[in-house]
Parts: structure tokens; sequence; C-alpha cells
């Protein structure tokens, strides 16, 4: 079946009457999921992976896939009006986001972060039809030397999150390697940074991380530093994107989409490194500079919120097309297509292409879906900024409370979460900034794991870095990123 | 606990009225109102898909009432093991799932509690180990493998799951065959299948080991070439095993149940014959074969003897390898 015959065919299957109800169905749950830090998309598929002994195999795969984008697009919408990300793609989101929820422009950044979605969404599914054989071959090319060199390039983005002094932003950064060090070294099976905790062996949750520091910490600070004063409700604002945002959008929409894709296809990718360098790039692109990081920039949500969402898209592919699970939720999918009898490969295309292509139109329709259940929401979930301070943030606070909880049903978790909470308020009465927490932390292990394989590979030949074509052009880029802007701008000042 | 009941119930509620009744197989004698599972393991991987399968088909033919599971997951089941000891100890109607990933997690991790705290029911399923290099590799045949190990262990990588896992183990043992040491292993260890079949594909490592299941369809693909599997007998049928290959290795990663700590002789004969009659059903052979499980049914005392061998043999590796 080529493309164009796939589609229409699935999209006759997908249409109906059944089908829809279960797209339906999933994108309902999954933009529930989305908004609750810490109940995923995988924990969620996971839960209802039972009915698998009971439903059709079409069936369960839209709900599962309606699932898997509607966290994607419900994990933006706390990010931005909490400041609480519901999942890892959404983190770099809550940056701009929230700046702008506080600055009476929550609307725009909702409805922003809906469009965006649909767009990036749209054009990671058609990535996904037409181009996902092509590109997985490609991605297969790149191996751990590769991987560590894109890491770095992801580490240029910390420049543009450091904040007025670099001194308290390198210690950010190195707070936040330190962070992700905790738990079992996966080449050596050594405990590190544990203190005898059984609970920390797996690792720190970085969206817990997040939320601690986003959202725990901002309310503790609050209520340490704001005791008496007046009361402010915030204003809502304007719920619709003016035609000067949808200008400043449009850009960052298509960048965004472009650069998830790829790395969601990476098997070592994910959506968390192209939602960092979308960020990097449309900060330094803006016309408007001086709203990073103050006001909140339209630029910062329209541009990472693509490039999960297409990323989202992009990790579809390698399952599909080879049978690679590359993330937690492509895991779980694929041992769900194991209790159908079907072994995921590089033969599901053709033994099973009625049902893969049913599931590419369902994503179509999802996406759709999605679009119209969320922009009317739009304005019910900005009114949320309606609630007084003390209210609201209890209120935040209970929210990631009970989220974090969902994650393990662990005590541990909930005490890092008020201990990293903690120092997240020291931080901000000292003016460190929290970003570069999350970035090492993401950044930091992933880099770590990178470059061990790789050495392992070359038997410890460091020039594997450099002496690999790809490996350097993507060192040679970071390098750029790094020095490029200030020598550009010693030369303007020059003339 | 009470969040992801809520949830649960709130989705099975939802999907439930859409789903209608499941055909009824014929009824067997209830042996358990109400039977509890312990998983420690985070849902939708290997152990709890074998306790809702067992679930699934103790349901349907009216062994059991109603399941209730309890999922603790973390570092390889050793977080969620002594919450099982201790709140179950002595308790009838309660079951815990778990494997072979235990055996090495418990003594890399030092976890004061292990597989001997609780009492071994029966070994339920296994799925043997799978060596295999990228199609195009100059290695053609399990000799030429070992002949790369022999002359140059660290220049042959080797892609497989988490250090001191299944995979690791049966590498260091296949070391140990040809008078090496399993220190000098070149083991690239990958998170998750996905990044290890991705590096093994674009021939990124010399080879890879993990089990049959997940590169099985890269074989007939023709991504991969197969050089041996590692279970007693043959799991696909034109690649050998390790023994018949004169290498005296046996490891699969097995799953099976256990019961908790200090119950009554009469409690664990109970759960015996509940895993006995399940195992015996056709249902169970067809939701076997349906998931691609290899039968490995080893019921009481022999499975408690093969606990300690298992042990014993994977000190031994972990203990050179480094680990403990």
């Amino acid at each position: 079946m080529d493309a164009w015959s796939g589609l229409a065919f699935g999209f006759g299957n997908a249409l109906t009457i059944t089908n829809l109800g279960w797209a339906l169905l999933g994108c309902f749950l999954g933009t529930a999921i989305g908004v609750l830090p810490g109940i995923g998309p995988a924990l969620t598929i996971a839960l209802l992976l039972p009915i698998t002994f009971q439903v059709s195999a079409t069936g369960a795969f839209i709900l599962f896939c309606g699932v898997f984008y509607g966290a994607m697009y419900g994990g933006s919408t706390t990010s931005i009006l909490l400041n609480t990300p519901g999942e890892s793609g959404s983190i770099i989101t809550a940056l701009e986001g929230a700046k702008m929820a506080r600055n009476g422009r929550a609307g725009p950044a909702l409805v922003t972060a809906a469009v965006g979605s649909f767009i990036a969404g749209t054009i990671g599914t058609l990535g996904l039809s037409f181009l996902g054989p092509i590109v997985v071959e490609l991605a297969l090319k790149l191996g751990p030397a590769e991987y560590f060199s894109l890491m770095v390039l992801c580490f240029v983005t910390v420049s543009a999150v450091l904040g007025g002094s670099a001194l308290r932003g390198l210690a950010s950064l190195g707070l936040g390697l330190l962070i992700g060090l905790v738990g079992i070294d996966l080449q050596t099976g050594q405990p590190r940074l544990t203190f005898g905790i059984p609970e920390l062996l797996d690792g720190i949750d970085v969206v817990l991380v997040a939320v601690a520091l986003f959202a725990v910490g901002e309310t503790l600070y609050l209520a340490w530093r704001h005791m008496e004063g007046k009361q402010e409700v915030r204003e809502v604002g304007r719920l619709m994107m003016t035609k000067e945002d949808w200008k400043r959008s449009t850009g960052p929409w298509f960048r965004g989409a472009l650069l998830g894709f790829p790395f969601g296809v990476m098997p070592a990718g994910g959506t968390e490194m192209p939602t960092m360098l979308s960020y990097y790039a449309e900060r330094k692109l803006s016309k408007h500079p001086e709203e990073f990081g103050t006001t909140g920039a339209i630029e910062g949500v329209a541009g990472p919120e693509a490039a999960n969402n297409a990323a989202a898209a992009g990790v579809l592919v390698p399952m599909l097309t080879l049978g690679l699970p590359t993330s937690a939720t492509a895991a779980i999918m694929l041992s769900a297509f194991q209790s159908y009898g079907i072994q995921p490969g590089p033969l599901l295309f053709t033994s099973q292409g009625e049902l893969v292509w049913t599931l590419i139109a369902s994503l179509y329709i999802a996406n759709i879906m999605l679009v119209v259940l969320n922009l009317p929401l739009v304005g019910l979930w900005a009114r949320i900024l309606k609630i007084p301070t003390p209210q609201l943030y209890a209120g935040i606070l209970v929210f990631a409370t009970i989220g974090t909880y969902g994650i393990s049903n662990s005590v541990v978790d909930l005490m890092l979460l008020y201990g990293i909470g903690i120092i997240a308020m020291f931080m901000r009465r000292f003016e460190f900034p929290q970003a570069p927490v999350v970035i090492g932390m993401i950044l930091g292990p992933m880099a770590e794991q990178a470059m061990r394989q790789a050495l392992t590979i070359s038997q410890g030949d460091w020039t594997t870095f450099v002496t690999r074509p790809v490996s350097l052009s993507i060192l040679l880029l970071a390098l750029l990123g790094l020095v490029g802007p200030r020598l550009w701008a010693l030369a303007a000042r020059r003339s | 606990m009470l969040r992801r009941t809520l949830l649960s119930t709130a989705l099975a509620a939802a999907t439930l009225p859409l789903l209608g009744g499941g055909a009824r197989a014929q009824q067997q004698q209830q042996l358990y109102s109400s039977l509890h599972v312990f998983i420690p393991a985070g849902p939708g991987g290997g152990w709890d898909g074998l306790g809702r399968a067992i679930e699934q088909v103790a349901r349907q033919a009216g062994l059991v009432g109603n399941f209730q599971f309890e999922n603790v997951g973390g570092a390889g089941g050793t977080v969620g093991l002594p919450r099982f000891i201790s709140q179950r100890r002595g308790r009838e109607g309660s079951i815990l799932v778990g494997g072979a990933v235990m055996v090495g997690s418990v003594l890399a991790n030092k976890s004061p509690f292990g597989l001997k705290d609780v009492t071994p029911i029966a070994r339920m399923t296994t799925e043997p180990g799978i060596i295999v290099v990228p199609a195009g590799s100059d290695i053609k045949d399990l000799q030429g493998f070992l002949d790369a190990l022999k002359s140059n262990p660290g220049g042959t990588s080797v892609a497989g799951g988490s250090a001191g896992g299944i995979d690791h183990i049966v590498l260091g043992l296949l070391l140990k065959s040809q008078g090496r040491s399993a220190k000098e292993a070149s083991y690239v260890a990958f998170a998750g299948g996905g990044p290890a079949q991705a590096a093994i594909l674009g021939a990124q490592v010399k080879a890879g080991i993990s089990g049959v299941s997940e590169f099985a369809e890269q074989i007939k693909a023709g991504r991969m070439r197969a050089l041996a599997t590692t279970g007693e007998t043959r799991s696909l049928p034109d690649v050998p095993t390790l023994k018949e290959s004169g290498i005296d290795i046996t490891l699969g990663n097995w799953r099976g149940v256990f019961g908790p700590p200090g119950i009554k002789p009469e409690t664990r004969e109970g759960l015996v014959k509940f895993v006995t009659t399940l195992h015996g059903l056709p249902a169970w052979k067809e939701m076997m074969e349906r998931q691609g499980w290899e039968d490995a049914f080893l019921p009481g005392e022999a499975f408690e003897a093969y606990l300690k061998r298992d042990e014993a043999a994977t000190a031994e590796v972990l203990r050179e390898i480094g680990l403990i």
C-alpha cells in the first residue's frame, strides 16, 4: 500500500462512529492527564492495557494515540497558567508562558500553544505518513558520538536562560547536573548519591524537579515574602491573539515543527532537546528580545510547544517503521501490539498495513478534535487566574502534591518535592535562575551516558567525536552558537 | 495508592459499558473469592503483563472472584519487595509477580531483602536471550563471534540493557567460556530496547544481546543476523542454542509467582494448586501463544531449588564483573 491509498483506506476505516468515539475518549482522557503533573501518557496507556483483552486492535490503538496526542496538548495548559509543567516536553513552555499569563496574556499564550500544537502535530503526522521510512534510516546512522555532540549543542541554549549573572546561572546549572547524577549508573550498575534510599536508585523524575522549582518554590516564596500587602486580582486580559500575535507566532510554529520532528524520530532523541533548541532559536531571532524573561514573549511559547508536538509525532516513526520503542509511551504501545499477537518490527507496515494506516488517519482526526476541544476551553482555563493569589497558590500546591504522589505513590517523592521547593524558594530570594537546573538535569545524564557509550565503542579514543563527520559538524555548530553572537556584537560595535 | 485506584476505576468505568461481556469459558471451582496481586514494577512491563494475564484467564475460568492489583515500581523490584514482605507477611490470598531481573538487582543493590524472603510458588514463563550482529557484519556465526571475543574483547563492543542485567551476564559467561574474564567486556549499556536496537541496526556496535522477542522481527526482516539463543531448546528454528554449540550456558529471563513470607504450608499448597490449575487451562496456553511467552512451568520445591542455583550463578558473574 503506498502512502496515498493507505491514507484513503485509513480514513475510511477511522471515520466510523465507534472509532471516532474511541478517538474522542482518548483525546479527552489525554487532555485531562496532561493537565495533571506526574501522570503522563505512558502511565495512562499502561493502566488502559487490560482493555486490549476485549477491544479490537483498531479501537484500542486509536484510543492510545488520542491519549498520547491529548497529553501533549494538556501539558502546556498548566505550564502556562500555573507554571506547573504536566510532562517533560512542556517544561520549556512554562518559561515564557507563565510570564505571559502573569502579565494578563494567558489567553493568547494558550491559543498560540493550541494552534501551534495543531500545526506541528499535523506537520509531524504528515512527516510520519510520507517521510517516515526515509528519515528513520538516516537517524540510524547516528551513534552515541553524534548524540553526545547534539547534547553539547543543546547545552549552548543554557546561555539564553542564565539571567543577569553568569555565575548564578552556572551555579544553577551545576545543581541540575548534580541532581541528574542521582541513581544507578547505567554503564556500571553502581548507585550514585542515593544515600542508601532504595527509592532514589532509579533517579529523580525531571517533572518532579520542574514542578518543585517552578510551582512549589514560587508558592513558598510568595508565602514568605508577601505576608501583607494589597490583594491583587490578576487581569485575565483579552483571550484571542491579536494580528500582531499571529504574525509573531507563525514563524516559530513552523520552525519548531521542523526542529521537533527529526528529534522525535531519532532513537535517542526525545521531546526535550528540540524544545530547548527552539526556545534558544526564537530568543535569538525575535524582534522583541526584551520581552523574553520579563513580560513573556509569545515566540517562546509558540516555538517550543510546536517542537514538542512535532517530536511526539516523530516518536511514532521508529515505532511503526522499525518496531523500536524510543520512549516510555512507545514501549507500552508496543507491548499492546503483542497482546494482539502482532509482533511489531520492520514488517509491520506490510503485514499490518490496514491497522497502521487506520492509526495514522486517526492521528489526523485526533489532532483536529483536540484543537476543537481545546480552543473553547481557553476562556474557561484563563478564568483560573481570577482566583485571588493566596487561594490560587494554595490550589497549585495541592495540585502539585497530588500529581507528584501519582507518579510513584512514594512518600520519598513528596519529600523531594518540598525539599527542592525550599531550595527553589531561596533561589528566588537570591535571584538564582531556575531554568538552568532543569536543563542541566535533562541534558547532563543523557550527555554523560552518550559520551561513555561512545568511548566504550571507540575503546577510550576521544578523537571519535571529531573524526566522525556528523559529530564534528554538530560540534562546530555548537561552537558557532556559543561565540557567534558575541563576535557578531563585537563586529557591530566596531562598525 | 488512592489516586491510582481512582484513576483506574474511572478508566474502567468509562470503558466497561462499551466492552460487553467476554465469552464465558468453562467454569471451574472457585479457589479464591479475591486475590491480591503485588507487582514490584510499574504498569505496562513484563511482570505487570504476567499478572494481568493471570487475572484474565483465572477470572474467566471462575478460579478467582476478583483481583486487586498493587504496583510499586523501582530499582528492578527492590523498592516493592520490602513493602510486600512487611505488609503481607503470613497473610493468605496474596501473590507477588517477579522474575530473573530481581535476582540480579537484589544482589547489585545490596538490598536487605531478597527472593529468599518470599515463598516460591511457581516459575511460569521464560524468555531466552539471543546474540545478534548487524546484517552487514563480517561475523558470520557464533564461532566467529567467540573468536572475536577471545582475540580482542575490548574491540568487540556489545549492546544490551543496563549493566549487571541478564544481557550483561550472558556476555560475561561467554567471555569466561573463552578463557577471558567478564571484566574485559566492552559492554555498552542502553536504557530501553529501542536505543539498543537502533545501535545494532545502525552498526554502531559489533553485536547485541537481548531477549529473543526483542530482536525476532528484525531477524525475520533480514536486518540482524542471529548467532545463538540461550535457552534449553531452540527458540527460533534456524538458530542454534549455545548448548548445542558446545557451550554450557543456559539462561533465560524467567518470570514467576511468589507468596508472602511466613505463610502456613496449606496456604502455600493452595497457591501451588491455583497456579497448577491455571497452567492446565487451554485458555492459558492460548494466552501464552498470543503473548509470545515460552512455557517454563516449574511449581513448588523444584522452583525453590532452581532459584538457589540461579542466584549462585548470577552472584558469581556479578562478582567477576565487579558489581558486588
